[in-house]
């Protein structure tokens, strides 16, 4: 059972909103999916049109078995059934962005029917969101209305390009479960390969359906916002969404069902102008292409493929000592697994290359605002460092600066230790002078120490500084508390 | 030598093979007679120059003795075949001036074969029509006309330019698109043959679309021999069109001659229809006897459904047309209206310029039959219907290999005599839409002359994929009919 701490408060009492999503991905294909056009982001306007995208007389959509082999990967991905033999159909209207004046979807036969995602929340908790269905449709093109002082122009380019459309069933209860849900699943295409997962450059577009309702209650009429293309704006949308409606029913109106938009500048949602006439797609089975029909061997052949997942990394990475918590971080993102695993490969500890990984590097990473693909220091490199600190060669400190060194300047590692003599001191002479000379320069401090056995601590920071950080941590603490006459502790 | 446009397509072939003529003295007697032609208005667009290269370059090649299947013929092509670089009108003034710069696979595999396009042949609007009157370039005449009479007749439709050309001997042979008889009835109506192949076995790639799931093209022509040879080239599987059925395409010529001697004819009753004139009744019974005499044997089968195809045709046909044709939006090619105020007045307008009435009035249909609300009781209905009328055909093909039924429900019309009555003008593919619902091939043998002197047709409606012995069958009708009767050249220019 869910813990109700996500209810949120209004005049009259408490209120539960309830959160479907419906997540447009765009597939991962060289082509579009009726036509051989091509498909790469960021092209001059109308350079990749066929003539089937552009709906030029007698032209017919192709389906091309590369995205239907992405859609059912994806299937698997969530857990769905495939369905054997889907339908595409026709979604009938006019606009300048949509050439045919109709889209092709599927509408009452989709290619996978009902799965499951496992989200993972920031308190450790984990919620289960079904899924509903996932079709194959057709994206549509582009209008630019900032060209020319009285045209418009239309871009045909995404014209045609294959979009899988999720939904979800309402299983969401937070804005928190929304946007890990959306992380979760753009996680999950992005480890299978059937979508780059780039929100910004349009990849991956959400619409939220938001209702409220008193906990418990039957479910409330729900609003559906458009586009929301961040994962920041959908927690944004939907509780400004929730807010509205709680205000809206407490001040004794109804809620509407109606479309609105998210204007992330004024950080609220909009009704959509009023479009003069309600739609009728009027969707009807497409005459130009049969249903679709899979072999089951097919799909068997796709699932025997099927990368590992999130899911079942984050449990391999626990059964090999990681926390929770560790393996989580590292599991949401697949480039991040993937270093780990490179890192882990070159023989390094799981567990301390995820200590080092979560608390150094992807930290720095976050602060340059760098992706781990950007990142100047590779897997190899990290691992040596680590390794380096494993076998006692240097000290958790040195190993910070080496990450420094490297990040600043590159080069191997092991190399930069060796010329730069940042090799921790073992030898236990040297400490003993070391701390001998600090012990002979500070005669007050020794019997401050003597009277408070904290003080320690500042005799072995000297010895440290005088050694230029190489001295094995614990091997001073040791011979400082021996030359004190501290006793050891445990 | 007799005159070139004499010359039956296999005819031509022999004579060119042999070097009798050369491709291009054929071709130019044909281009003079397209020009001669002018008062039928069969041809929107008349290419002789193109034809001649064409010619020149197939002249060539049997010089070099590199002739194709088709080589130097002249043919004509229905203006709803997009041909690369030549407009291609669908006869409607929204595409008036649409240059295609590509090639429909159909047309393309008859130049493949070394074929010579005369021009694009007059159509009813988006083939939509059964006498050509729908055109937007003025209706093609057929060249018959009753005995006595100087009353112009339609040549049928949609592909009444087409049937028009191959009965004026204007070409050789043309294509034509069948979605609910469009080849068909103008053959019938124009004395010639026409075939519309299993849905499926030419591609559509490249035909302006009508109705996606019932268009078909099909060959024109003057004897089943022809229609044989011409299919042949016409016909292929095409990755470019995903309802192209990827079957082998026979020699439809090779058995051709060998008559239907044990040959299961059925004869469906509910073909037998009140109103239509004796006439019809009359050429259908004596077409089963021709059959018999040569050694069929006679089935009476049922296809209790039949009275309910004309009606879910007009449900279905309309339906996919008012999407088809939405594409159709002044916006990327095709008429234009001018001084839009904005998006929304530049489709009303533009569409409101562009299409004519009986195109407009099936977009309504459409777009109501689909509409949420009715789309239950009359598309989802419909196609209900299809499938009892696909099932019908299927329990007749038990028992019988080739069925015989009238082609036409009564012979070549006056201009403008049905305009103001689409009911009745729907009522001409009474016995031709049930084969396209059904996506089986059909082929229209001319079969006798009513008393006024317009030819008849007869109709072998055959099993998926079977076009050979639906031919083999409309050789042996062929024979017996021995239909010689020729229309006069009245509209020869002196």
């Amino acid at each position: 059972m869910r813990v109700n701490g996500k209810l949120l408060k209004g005049a009259t009492g408490d209120w539960e909103i309830v959160i479907g999503m419906e997540v447009h991905a765009q597939v991962l294909s060289n082509a579009k999916l009726f036509s051989g056009a091509a498909t790469a982001f960021g092209a001059e306007p109308n350079a990749q049109v066929s003539f089937v995208d552009a709906a030029m007389p007698g032209m017919l959509p192709v389906i091309n078995k590369k995205c239907v082999e992405q859609a059912v990967r994806t299937g698997l991905g969530l857990k769905a059934k495939i369905n054997l033999r889907s339908v595409f159909d026709r979604k009938n209207y006019f606009y300048p962005d949509l050439p045919a004046g109709y889209q092709i979807s599927q509408y009452k036969s989709p290619i996978v029917g009902e799965g499951e995602v496992i989200v993972d929340l920031a308190n450790g908790e984990s919620v289960k969101v079904g899924i509903e269905r996932l079709h194959l449709e057709q994206d549509a093109a582009k209008s630019l209305h900032d060209q020319h002082p009285e045209h418009s122009f239309v871009d045909l380019n995404r014209s045609g390009v294959a979009l899988m459309e999720i939904v979800s069933k309402p299983d969401m209860r937070s804005s928190e479960e929304a946007a890990a849900y959306l992380k979760k699943l753009r996680a999950i295409v992005r480890y299978l390969g059937t979508c780059d997962g780039n929100m910004d450059e349009g990849s991956m577009r959400a619409d939220v359906n938001v209702s409220v309702r008193r906990p418990g209650a039957a479910l409330g009429t729900r609003c559906e916002i458009k586009n929301v293309n961040s994962m920041r704006f959908v927690a944004q949308a939907i509780e400004y969404e929730a807010r509205r409606q709680i205000g809206v029913i407490e001040e004794g109106g109804t809620i509407t069902q109606e479309t609105r938009l998210f204007d992330a500048k004024a950080g609220e949602t909009r009704p959509m102008r009023n479009k003069e006439e309600a739609h009728d797609y009027r969707y009807f089975p497409d005459p130009d292409l049969l249903p679709l029909v899979l072999d089951p061997g097919f799909v068997d052949a796709i699932a025997a493929a099927l990368p590992e997942l999130p899911d079942e990394k984050k449990a391999r990475f626990m059964s090999e000592g990681l926390s929770a918590y560790d393996a989580s971080v590292l599991v949401a993102e697949k480039e991040a697994a993937d270093y780990f695993e490179a890192m882990v490969a070159e023989g390094v500890e799981p567990k301390a290359c995820a200590n080092w990984l979560n608390n150094e590097y992807f930290g720095r990473l976050n602060k340059a605002g760098l992706s781990i693909a950007d990142g100047p220091v590779t897997a190899s490199q990290n691992s040596a460092i680590v390794q380096m600190v494993a076998s006692g060669v240097i000290n958790g400190k040195i190993a910070k600066d080496l990450l420094d060194i490297v990040w600043a300047e590159g080069g191997e590692p092991r190399e930069i230790v060796e010329k730069r003599g940042l090799k921790q001191v073992t030898d236990t002479s040297d400490i003993e002078k070391a701390v001998d000379a600090v012990i002979a320069a500070n005669p007050d401090k020794v019997s401050e120490a003597k009277a408070k056995p904290k003080l320690a601590g500042w005799f072995v920071g000297q010895v440290m500084k005088s050694t230029g950080g190489k001295a094995n941590p614990q091997a001073v603490n040791a011979i400082v508390k021996d030359r004190l006459g501290i006793a050891e502790e445990g | 030598m007799s005159e070139p446009t004499e010359f039956t397509l296999a005819e031509a072939r022999e004579a060119v093979r042999a070097k009798k003529i050369s491709s291009v003295e054929l071709t130019k007697a044909f281009s003079a007679a397209v020009e001669a032609g002018r008062p039928l208005n069969a041809f929107v667009t008349e290419t002789p120059e193109l034809a001649l290269k064409m010619a020149q370059d197939s002249d060539a090649r049997i010089a070099k003795g590199e002739a194709r299947a088709l080589e130097g013929l002249p043919l004509a092509i229905k203006d709803l075949f997009c041909t690369k670089g030549v407009k291609t009108t669908a006869g409607s003034n929204i595409l008036g001036n649409f240059m295609p710069p590509y090639e429909s696979t159909v047309t393309q595999n008859l130049w493949n074969a070394g074929a010579v396009m005369l021009g694009k042949t007059n159509m009813d609007e988006f083939a939509m029509g059964s006498s050509n009157e729908t055109s937007a370039f003025k209706p093609a005449i057929n060249p018959w006309r009753a005995v006595g009479s100087n009353q112009d007749l339609v040549p049928g439709g949609s592909s009444g330019g087409s049937a028009s050309a191959v009965s004026a001997h204007m070409c050789l042979a043309a294509t034509g698109t069948d979605t609910g008889g469009s080849i068909r009835q103008p053959a019938a109506v124009a004395g010639i043959v026409g075939l519309k192949p299993t849905y499926g076995r030419c591609s559509r790639w490249g035909i302006v679309a009508f109705a996606s799931s019932l268009d078909q093209a099909g060959p024109m022509t003057r004897t089943v021999r022809d229609a044989a040879i011409l299919l042949k080239h016409m016909a292929s599987a095409d990755d470019k069109d995903s309802t192209s059925v990827d079957v082998p395409v026979p020699d439809y010529e090779a058995g051709l001659e060998t008559g239907v001697k044990g040959l299961r004819v059925g004869i469906p009753k509910e073909y037998r229809i009140d109103g239509a004139p004796p006439e019809i009744d009359a050429l259908w019974h004596k077409g089963a006897e021709w059959l018999k005499a040569q050694g069929a044997e006679l089935i009476d089968v049922s296809l209790p459904h039949t009275k309910y195809a004309l009606p879910a045709y007009y449900i279905v046909a309309p339906a996919e047309a008012s999407s088809n044709l939405a594409r159709y939006d002044g916006v990327r090619y095709g008429h234009r209206a001018k001084g839009a105020r904005d998006i929304v007045d530049l489709y009303e307008k533009s569409r409101a310029e562009g299409f004519g009435a009986e195109v407009k009035r099936r977009i309504l249909i459409g777009t109501f039959v689909l509409s949420a609300g009715y789309q239950d009781a009359y598309y989802v209905h419909a196609q209900r219907v299809r499938s009892l009328i696909l099932r019908d055909f299927e329990q007749a093909f038990e028992k019988a290999d080739v069925l015989l039924t009238p082609a036409t429900p009564g012979p070549a019309f006056g201009i403008g005599a049905k305009t103001d009555d689409p009911i009745s003008m729907y009522l001409n593919d009474v016995f031709t839409v049930t084969v396209n619902l059904a996506g089986l091939p059909g082929l229209a043998v001319p079969a006798g002359l009513t008393a006024d002197g317009l030819p008849l047709g007869l109709q072998i409606i055959g099993k998926a994929f079977d076009e050979a012995t639906v031919l083999r069958a409309g050789r042996s009708v062929e024979q017996a009919a021995n239909f010689t009767a020729r229309p006069s050249t009245w509209w020869r220019v002196a």
